[in-house]
This record gives structure tokens, sequence and C-alpha cells, in this order.
């Protein structure tokens, strides 16, 4: 599945669903991040992939960021910036695509 | 108010244009007509946004330019390092996520009757209208300082069609050996806080080259900057005393110029002979939102914080440089990830789909000071109750210190830029 629909669907199936704000919140939460990391996280040049993250461990890394303990040129001062639920709801989003 | 009431607005149009109206009325039933007036940062990525994730809404984006240029990385033309069709987009992605690009420049906005009027003399009709206009240039806010001035010394500080980036490198090369480069720069708050100074940084990487005698004067109204000490520790690093920053306080307000003699004039008197002059002028929102009654004062557009809806107007959300919405800077960043939570919200009642309660804003920019050496600052901002705040502990600069030390992060920052430029062009054209 080609990573537009794919987003497309999941959107539509979290307000569908609904107990699923916190997915919707992930999918406009992680647009902040696609003006570097690429489209749907897909990663550009030499900005990361984080696609199909895996959830702890993007959570872990996250945290790294936040505490300054993982290198870093500028994650470290935007991680900070986001709250512990915003990040489970990044890490959740970005887990679930391919 | 100023705005056009329905009479006056179809009264201007006349009785035939009016009839034209409508592309959406030719088309299968839809949920509605989502208008966005501005194809650069703003608005581009709204339309594309609003294409994803709202495929049952007609998008029409209105663009006078038929290929947008970029003004982030149009230093990069003054530096050598880029040429113009490297940061010129298409529209052809939009089109094929089906927006509808009309190439006109839309005239007149009837907030009352949700029309907009093009110049060519077609009439759309809306339910939500997005806004994206960019800037206006405060000619002769700077006496002398017109459009036919701008010839002269270009201000470079909208892309167009590329002509005025075009034109301030063909006269630094032609530069006579030991000349002077003058930019006169603006207060607060105008279009890219970093902008001036990733130009005279890149300006002074080319003459390191081509015109190693060549001097740069940069006259500033302010007495301070975006990213100020890394600027600084660059051009002392990379370009020694080539550099004089002449702030407000030093008499660096320039508030006339002479572009016969090539004189820039500043505050209390003092006449500065320049070689190649670069006036950045005060600025404004673009004309079609204060003409249509949407900005205050200021001569810029108050929106509410969490949806973007014009003050003066409902069903109008104004995006990118020309609202009001500090502390968050008028970048292509600001602008991209504002025009996503203006669309959810513009859409939420058409499309019975939440729209963002709790929005998050976001803004990296990055400057580039010389080859393999860039920079950037952060932030996170939020939504309040009137207007909008930094996340705290959160955000910045890239850390300063001598290059010896440094050049890794620099190099690297310089590369992420690089990435950045091409993914954030991807988020609003493909």
């Amino acid at each position: 599945m080609r990573p537009a629909h794919f987003l497309a669907a999941s959107f539509f199936l979290a307000v569908a669903t609904s107990p699923a704000i916190a997915d919707a919140n992930g999918m406009m939460l992680a647009q902040s991040c696609a003006g570097c990391h690429g489209q749907d996280g897909a990663g550009q040049g030499a900005v990361p992939d984080i696609r199909g993250y895996d959830r702890e461990a993007f959570m872990r890394i996250w945290e790294g960021f936040r505490t300054d303990e993982r290198p870093a040129t500028i994650m470290n001062r935007i991680a900070p910036g986001f709250t512990e639920a915003e990040v489970a709801a990044l890490a959740d989003y970005f887990s679930s695509l391919e | 108010m100023t705005h056009l009431t329905r009479r006056a607005f179809g009264a201007l149009l006349g009785a035939g244009a009016a009839t034209l109206a409508a592309p959406g009325l030719l088309r299968a039933q839809t949920s509605g007509r989502l208008v966005i007036i501005g194809g650069g940062f703003g608005g581009a990525s709204a339309a594309r946004f609003a294409r994803i994730h709202y495929p049952d809404v007609d998008v029409t984006l209105v663009e006078p330019q038929t290929s947008f240029v970029t003004c982030p990385y149009g230093n990069l033309i003054l530096g050598g390092k880029r040429q113009l069709g490297d940061i010129s987009h298409s529209y052809d992605g939009l089109r094929a996520r089906g927006a509808e690009v009309i190439h006109d420049r839309a005239t007149e906005i009837d907030a009352e009757g949700h029309r907009v009027a093009l110049a060519g003399g077609q009439v759309l009709d809306y339910d939500k209208l997005i806004v994206s206009p960019g800037i206006g240039l405060r000619w002769n806010a700077i006496e002398g300082y017109d459009e036919a001035a701008s010839e002269v010394f270009p201000h470079a500080w909208w892309g167009g069609d590329g002509s005025q980036i075009t034109l301030l490198r063909a006269q630094l090369e032609a530069l006579p050996e030991g000349g002077i480069v003058g930019l006169a720069i603006p207060d607060n708050p105008f279009r890219c806080p970093p902008g001036p100074y990733e130009r005279i940084s890149m300006i002074a990487h080319h003459l390191k080259q081509a015109n190693p005698t060549a001097k740069i004067l940069a006259f500033d109204a302010k007495e301070g900057f975006s990213k100020q000490g890394l600027f600084q520790d660059a051009w002392e690093e990379l370009y020694g005393d080539m550099i004089e920053w002449v702030p407000g306080n030093a008499d660096g307000r320039i508030v006339r110029v002479d572009v016969e003699n090539k004189l820039f004039i500043s505050e209390f008197g003092e006449e500065h002979r320049v070689d190649v002059g670069n006036v950045i002028p005060p600025q404004y929102a673009a004309s079609i939102v204060r003409d249509a009654g949407l900005a205050n004062d200021t001569g810029w557009v108050p929106v509410d914080s969490r949806s973007f809806e014009a003050a003066a107007a409902r069903d109008i959300h104004v995006i990118g440089d020309a609202n009001i919405a500090p502390p968050m800077p008028k970048s292509g960043y600001v602008a991209n990830s504002t025009a996503k939570t203006a669309v959810t919200a513009a859409l939420a009642d058409m499309t019975g789909r939440p729209a963002w309660d709790d929005p998050v804003y976001f803004n990296t920019c990055y400057s580039h000071a010389g080859d393999n050496y860039a920079f950037s600052v952060a932030a996170v901002f939020r939504a309040t109750d009137d207007g909008f705040a930094n996340t705290p502990d959160s955000g910045g600069v890239s850390p300063r210190g001598p290059l010896s030390e440094l050049a890794r992060t620099r190099r690297l920052e310089a590369r992420y830029a690089d990435a950045w430029y091409d993914s954030i062009t991807a988020d609003m054209f493909s």
C-alpha cells in the first residue's frame, strides 16, 4: 500500500472508531515532523526514516533526546516541547506506518 | 469595516462576470468548496493536505505564478550554491491530487457573499476560504523606495517570477573590484527573521571567492536579530572584516534611498554610497486581505489561535506571513504547520470531522552561513485563549562555540537544512 493511501485510510478509521482521538492527534502531531523527516516519516536525504519505528524504541530514543543524553543537532531542542501523551501518540502513529 | 457588501461587489464585477461562477457547480456532489488564495508555503500545504485527508471536498487554489519560487534557499542563489530552477516548483503535483489550480490573481473577497473575484473576471463561490497571500511591501515607507526603485536596488524579498533574486545575483556578479554592497534591513515584524543575515552570509560567501576586497555594509533598523551570536561568530570565522553590521542605535536605520546616485540615507542624515543595494522594506499583509478589511491598523490580520479564522470575518482563515501570531515567526515552516490546523478547523463543520482542539505548531529555520556551515532555531508553539505561546523549556538555537569544536555539528546541520528544503517542498507540491 502506498504511504499516502495508508495515511488517509488510518485517519478515517481513527475517526470512525472514535475512542481514537489520540490517533487523530498522532496524525496531526506528526505533521510537524513532515517538514524534515519526509512524507509519513519516510526520511529525506540525511534525515532518518522513522516509519514503522518500534513504539517502545521510539519513546526511549525520544526520552534520550529530551534529557539530552542522546547526541543530536536539533532533536534535543524539539523533544522537550512535547508532552508524554503527545510522544506516545507520535510513537503509536509512526509505529503504525509501514 | 471596509469589506465590500454583496451589492457593491456585484456592481464592481458587472453583471456578466458574476454569471461565470463556481466550477464546483459543474462537479459531482461534494461536501463543499474550499477555495485557497495563494500557492506558497501556507496555501500549497493547505491544498495538498486537504486533498489527501478530505478527498470529498472540492479544492481550488488561486495563484498567479505558474511556478512557485521559494524565498527559502533564494539566498543560496546569491551565494552561487543554487540556480533558479532548483528553487522553482510546479503545481502539477497538486493538480494530480485533484486540486483545481487557477493561475490568476484574486482581486476581491466578498466575505458576506462568500465569493472571490479574480482579475480575469472569474468568480469563485466558496463555503470556506483559506487565504495565504504573503506580504505586501510598504512602498515609500523608506522615502524613494518604490516599485521602480526596486529595479535598481532589488528587495528580493518575495519569490514572484524569480526576477528580483536573479537581478540581485547579476548585480553582485558585476560588482566592481573592492565595491560596496549595502543592505537595508527593517524593524520587526517582517517575513523570515533570520533571512537578511543568511543573505549577508551568502553574499559574503560569493564575494570571498569572486571579489575578496569587497565590503558588505548591513544597515539595520534593529539592535538585535535572530540567531545573532551564531551569525556573528560565522562572519568572523569565515569572512574576517568583510561584513559590517550597523544596528539601529548606531544610526543603522535607513529612511531614504536615492537610486540615481546609489545612496542610502540614514535616520540622522548620513549618506552611504553603495555599488549594489539590497533594500528589504517594511512590510504588511498582502493587499487582498487588507482590502477585504481583514487586517487591523498594524496592517496584519488578527486570527483565532486554534482555527486561524480571521477576527473580522466568518469562514475566512488567514495563514502564513499575513497574520498576527507572535511569538511564532513569519516563516515557511510555520505557514506549513498552521495550514494543516486551519484546514482541519475550516472543514470540521462541513465534513463532520473533528477540529484539533489542542493544536501544536512547529517551526525550524535553518540558515546557511558558508560551505558545510549551517545552524538552526527550533520552537514548539501552542494556542492560548488570546494568542500563541512558546512551549516552556524547549526550542532554541544551535550551540555556539569555535568552529574547531563544532565543525561536525555545522556540517550536519547544513545537510539537514538541504533535507528540510526537499522535505517541506514535497509536503507542499508532491
